[in-house]
């Protein structure tokens, strides 16, 4: 047995990425569970508008913090505000004052409703884009992230990396397929499996959890083929920098598990502490969370969507780039008759 | 034309895989590298077929799609069938006409009956020589062979060999690197690799006319370094003696002295 636990102890010493998954896995969690794991929100980003806009404003107390006082805004605005999630809640005032939630924001909608004593008397409430605070509605389109996530990232490295322990990249470095073939070929199956699977969820989501879809079916398309090739740019990374299959599980681990709780798809954004919540905002999950909660519940304007596109167009040139070009230097073979170094 | 590789370094981080490596593969002719584990014979074949990889020297290879090469790794799609690996090559290649010479293939190497099987549900020997038969389908300038008869059964190597002797009789260049010295022999040209360097090279004769001393039967072992067991006798190198002359001396000889040579192992 003293043998065993040696040998154990042995391979486990060698094993960096092991060892660095048994250190750093429980550390991610106590700082994730610590510090971004909470349901409550601190902070509510509130716009008040109408011609009592600044009195209201004054009444506010607790976490209900202005973000927006427009004394000549409309009904129409406030609610176009939290389409465009300029605001989770605003305060129309004046003649007939009311209060909207943004109800695609499952806890800070329920923290805004059961603040209400910090709200002043007698406005009436209404939660726009999910009115019964149904969670399926939240998640189904947060949901189509986390699985193209998981094709991308899990599935794509796993199936390079088997590639290259049978030694078939090699195999295929040789013949006369340029590169570009090589690395279209190999990411084409999983491209088109994880856009029927995009599809299927959706449908899925609409037809059994009778999840709105709202909002601009080609924003929507758009999204998920930027967002697929961030994903799929990661699983092709993992792949270049993992010698095993084991390797690449455990590097996928390391990027899925920040996505799911720090994007915003479970724990609000808002309720996490800012020394976490910076890393939601490096994250790609994070930005289609939003763009899909737009667009499948709230119908927001290409405007509001503008962000969040510019930045996972830009992961995507980053991070695909990267991979398709660590991935060439694999399979691109010498090309010149005679070729020095 | 003749490819091959002069004054090839190549380094693996701090480790030195191959030192000033100089081989000729020639039309028509089988080269064989043979050395122990560790001793740079996949590299070698790897710079050969073309892989990337960082390296000083010079190599001269064929143009694109004229190489066929079979990884140390077998470089079998397990997923794929027997057939579709030959379609996949063929396609690959851009080779028309393609379904009689692999049909041609599929026989010579016993494979025919396994078309429609994965290639992950064959046996080691049958997965080499489906490595074998897609490395020859597209009639490469340049053949580069790692270890492709291991695992395979005598009866099949034969069948192998003829593969590879018939490349070479149509004009292609033939490396192949090995571990069984007896296959070695068979080539017209040998490098005997130990720690990335050339211990020997030429023609499997002259290595074993260039090895000094001689190796005689005996029944008990001489001193432990010179000394090695073949089959119920031993093998004992004198450094002193004369020269025994081809036919008594085996490459296998040569090669274990070549390396003991290396190692030091001279009194």
């Amino acid at each position: 047995m003293k043998a065993m636990i040696l040998k154990e102890f042995r391979q486990m010493r060698r094993d960096r990425r092991t060892v660095a998954l048994m250190v750093g896995l429980p550390l991610m969690m106590l700082i994730i569970f610590g510090y971004a794991a909470r349901f409550d929100v601190a902070t509510i980003e509130t716009a008040v508008l109408g011609p009592d806009a600044e009195v209201v404003a004054s009444q506010l107390g607790g976490a209900f913090t202005v973000v927006k006082l427009d004394p000549a805004g409309t009904d129409d605005e406030a609610r176009a505000m939290l389409a465009d999630s300029e605001a989770a809640v605003a305060i129309v005032t004046g003649a007939a004052p009311k209060i909207y939630v943004d109800g695609t924001e499952l806890f800070v909608a329920q923290s805004a409703l059961r603040r209400g004593e910090s709200l002043p008397a007698g406005l009436e409430s209404e939660i726009l884009f999910n009115p019964d605070l149904n969670t399926a509605a939240v998640m189904v389109p947060s949901l189509i992230g986390l699985i193209l996530l998981f094709i991308g990232t899990v599935i794509t490295s796993l199936g390079v990396v088997r590639e290259r322990e049978q030694g078939t990249l090699e195999q295929l470095a040789v013949t006369p397929l340029k590169p570009v073939d090589v690395i279209v070929g190999k990411i084409s199956p999983y491209f088109v499996v994880a856009l029927v699977d995009m599809v299927i969820i959706t449908l899925a989501g609409i037809v059994i959890f009778d999840v709105p879809f709202r909002g601009s079916l080609f924003l929507f398309a758009v999204f998920g083929l930027i967002y697929l090739f961030v994903v799929l740019g990661f699983g092709v990374l993992i792949s270049t920098v993992s010698r095993s299959q084991g390797e690449a599980i455990q590097l996928a681990i390391m990027v899925l598990l920040p996505q799911v709780m720090l994007s915003g798809m479970i724990f609000p954004l808002e309720s996490m502490a800012a020394g976490v919540r910076w890393i939601g905002y490096l994250l790609p999950l994070t930005y289609f969370v939003q763009a899909m909660r737009g667009i499948f519940l709230k119908a927001s304007s290409f405007g509001a969507l503008l962000p969040p596109l510019v930045v996972l167009a830009l992961m995507a040139v980053a991070v695909f780039g990267l991979a398709v070009w660590r991935f060439r230097q694999e399979v691109a073979p010498k090309t010149a008759k005679v070729a020095t170094s | 034309m003749t490819w091959g590789a002069q004054h090839l370094i190549v380094t693996y981080g701090e480790s030195l895989a191959l030192s000033d490596v100089s081989v000729e593969c020639t039309p028509g002719e089988v080269l064989a590298v043979v050395g122990g584990d560790g001793a740079g014979k996949s590299t070698l074949l790897r710079a050969l077929a073309g892989i990337r990889m960082r390296h000083t020297g010079t190599l001269s290879l064929p143009g694109p799609g004229l190489t066929g090469y079979v990884p140390a790794e077998g470089g079998i799609f397990a997923d794929l069938t027997v057939d579709e690996h030959l379609d996949f090559i063929s396609a690959a290649y851009q080779i028309s006409d393609w379904q009689a010479r692999a049909r041609d293939l599929l026989i010579r190497t016993d494979l025919v009956e396994f078309g429609d099987r994965p290639a992950g549900k064959l046996s080691g020997g049958q997965r080499r020589k489906l490595a074998a038969a897609m490395a020859l389908l597209p009639q490469p300038e340049l053949l580069v062979l790692d270890e492709v008869t291991t695992g395979v059964d005598p009866v099949s190597r034969l069948g192998l060999w003829r593969l590879i002797a018939g490349a070479a009789a149509a004009n292609a260049a033939v490396v192949f690197a090995t571990s069984y010295l007896d296959e070695a022999e068979r080539a017209g040209q040998v490098v005997l690799l130990h720690e990335g360097r050339v211990l020997a090279a030429g023609p499997p004769a002259a290595i074993v006319e260039a090895m000094p001393g001689t190796v005689t039967d005996v029944d008990q072992p001489g001193p432990a370094r010179h000394s090695w067991r073949r089959g119920r006798r031993w093998r004992a190198w004198d450094p002193d003696g004369r020269p025994a002359g081809i036919g008594r001396v085996s490459l296998e000889d040569a090669a274990i002295v070549a390396e003991l040579i290396a190692t030091g192992s001279t009194p």
